[in-house]
């Protein structure tokens, strides 16, 4: 509804033919809110540059600071070490991508299986929860260390020695006992009058998991199967252990060779440039799906 | 007389100890409106997610169009696809939007195509004053406007019979009288329906049958003016005092 313009003073920004204007008291208030955010921005730089600028002095004038940046920050060393890294990294993006893919497809069969009813599938329900329950348990470097050192110590005829074949099978069988967890507590959460309505809606029991439980059950669990993720990329770090040249391995071999740690910090580099993007999307993914939630209420 | 499309007959059903349902026994004659009325906990969801086969009953038997779905060779899809049941709370699937819910079971179940299937959905949806909803998912509708589009999915399948459990009990009263229309036309257009309400008015308006279910039995059955005007048990006299306190009549 329009109001008489005589109420208001100024050019009025909506007035087409009698619309909505902003009363006075809005106006005043939206400059009042103005003023208080640009104060408080105001108020945040200045913390933070007195904050981390301190701290920075602090390091910088340090008795320690010389040896501790020849040790740690000789950049020319790293910047020459840097293809080395990269190239070794190449093998921990490859062997992110192949687990993950093998992960995805084993995970929700195990998580499946676990979650379904039928007698048939008993002996394999028992199996899972085993499976599950062993991989869980044990530190992966140790899977790592009984599969990458064990598999070729049994001297069979056509089982691979290769390492990095080894070293991606560890990862999986370990990655995969969580990520099934994961996303059986996401069926698990699907409340069963979905089920139930989609069951007396007729669609078969495979159906209404397909078109029903699991749609809802992924967008519960992909925050933390992200976090996964990036759990993951670091982690294919580890299968340097078996003699893999990836990035952890390169920047050993360039770091023993010199006795400066600065290649282990161009590694660590590397692997920030990829892990804290996909952190924070993984933040914003939660954070959405958190305010979709409370927006459904209970439904 | 022809057939009727339901019959329930002497059915039972306990949870562990607890008899909930005793020697149920009534028919439901096709076109017809069958309403049960009864307090809390008298049985009635229990009664029809028996009929729906999502509960096994203990004794007793369920006849279908002639057919025993309580035989422990029936084929539970088959049963379902031919029944269509709306629950309390309104379990609309929250990642479709409203076409796709109603879609999907006409798609799936009845293999029809998908532009066939959108276009009934949409005329479905015009009867029934939602068709700008139907691009929106259920969490942007009203109460009632959920439970309307949970009505129209279940009848989209065109089900031999439609179960209605306490379809209002969740809304307030100006959007239970815009459920309830919606009810009052699929009787007109000849659903054969089984009712659990909590609204006498209602029931007067719908049934053809009036049950009231009292501690798992029928205790007393009727045309709704014998059964809501004139009870002869004093129990159903003692329910029906209780909800005109509670001014629901
Ligand atoms: N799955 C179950 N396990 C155990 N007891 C149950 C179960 N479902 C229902 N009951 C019990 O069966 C009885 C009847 O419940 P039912 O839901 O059929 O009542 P109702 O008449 O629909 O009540 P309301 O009007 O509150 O919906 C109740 O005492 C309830 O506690
Ligand atoms: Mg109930």
């Amino acid at each position: 509804m329009g109001r008489p313009s005589e109420s208001h003073f100024g050019a009025a920004p909506y007035d087409f033919g009698g619309k909505w204007v902003p009363s006075e008291l809005e106006i005043t208030r939206r400059a009042a809110r103005k003023a208080r955010n640009i104060r408080n921005s105001i108020i945040a730089v200045v913390s933070s540059i007195v904050v981390i600028g301190g701290l920075a002095l602090i390091a910088v004038t340090s008795p320690g600071w010389k040896s501790l940046s020849d040790t740690f920050f000789a950049w020319a060393y790293g910047v020459e070490v840097l293809p080395k890294i990269i190239l070794g990294f190449g093998t921990n993006v490859t062997l992110t991508l192949i687990a993950s893919t093998c992960v995805a497809i084993l995970g929700l069969s195990i998580a499946l299986i676990r979650t379904s009813r039928s007698p048939a599938l008993a002996p394999f329900r028992i199996l899972a929860t085993l499976y599950v329950d062993i991989f869980r348990g044990i530190p992966m470097l140790l899977v790592i260390l009984l599969i990458g050192f064990g598999i070729p110590a049994l001297r069979i005829q056509g089982l691979t020695n290769n390492v990095l074949v080894l070293g991606t099978i560890a990862v999986i069988i370990t990655y995969t006992a969580y990520v099934a967890e994961v996303i059986r507590s996401g069926i698990l959460t699907i409340h069963p009058s979905q089920r139930a309505a989609a069951r007396s809606l007729g669609l078969s029991h495979f159906q209404s998991l397909r078109y029903v439980v699991l749609p809802q059950a992924f967008r519960r669990v992909t925050p933390p199967l992200l976090n996964d993720l990036v759990a993951l990329i670091k982690d294919t770090g580890l299968v340097s252990i078996l003699g893999v040249t990836d990035a952890v391995r390169a920047a050993q071999i360039a770091s023993s060779r010199s006795f400066n740690y600065t290649p282990y910090v161009m590694a660590a580099i590397i692997f920030l440039l990829v892990t804290i993007p996909l952190t924070r999307f993984t933040d914003r993914t939660l954070r959405r799906s958190i305010e979709r939630q409370n927006a459904t209420g209970v439904a | 007389m022809s057939q009727p499309v339901l019959e329930v007959k002497q059915v039972r059903k306990s949870y562990g100890s607890e008899v909930v349902l005793e020697d149920i026994s009534f028919s439901v004659p096709v076109h017809t409106a069958t309403v049960f009325i009864g307090s809390s906990g008298s049985g009635k969801s229990t009664l029809l997610r028996c009929i729906n086969l999502l509960d096994q009953i203990d004794d007793g038997s369920i006849v279908l169009d002639g057919e025993d779905i309580t035989a422990v060779d029936a084929d539970v899809d088959k049963v379902r696809r031919k029944l269509g049941i709306v629950f309390q709370s309104f379990n609309l699937f929250p990642h479709m939007k409203v076409i796709d819910n109603i879609t999907l079971a006409p798609m799936k179940v009845q293999g029809i195509s998908k532009e066939l299937a959108r276009e009934n959905a949409y005329k479905l949806l015009d009867r029934f004053g939602l068709h700008d909803k139907a691009e929106n998912y259920p969490d942007r509708l009203s109460g009632g406007q959920q439970q309307r589009v949970a009505i129209i999915r279940s009848i989209a399948v065109a089900p031999r019979l439609l179960l209605l459990d306490e379809i209002t009990s969740a809304l307030d009263p100006v959007l239970v009288n815009e459920v309830l229309s919606t009810v009052r036309d699929l009787k007109i257009e000849g659903m054969t329906m089984v009712l659990a309400t909590h609204e006498m008015g209602f029931a007067k308006q719908v049934a053809d049958e009036v049950c009231f279910l009292h501690q798992g039995k029928i205790l007393e059955w009727g045309t709704p003016a014998q059964i809501l005007e004139a009870p002869q048990q004093a129990e159903t006299k003692e329910f029906l005092k209780r909800v005109h306190e509670a001014g629901r009549l």
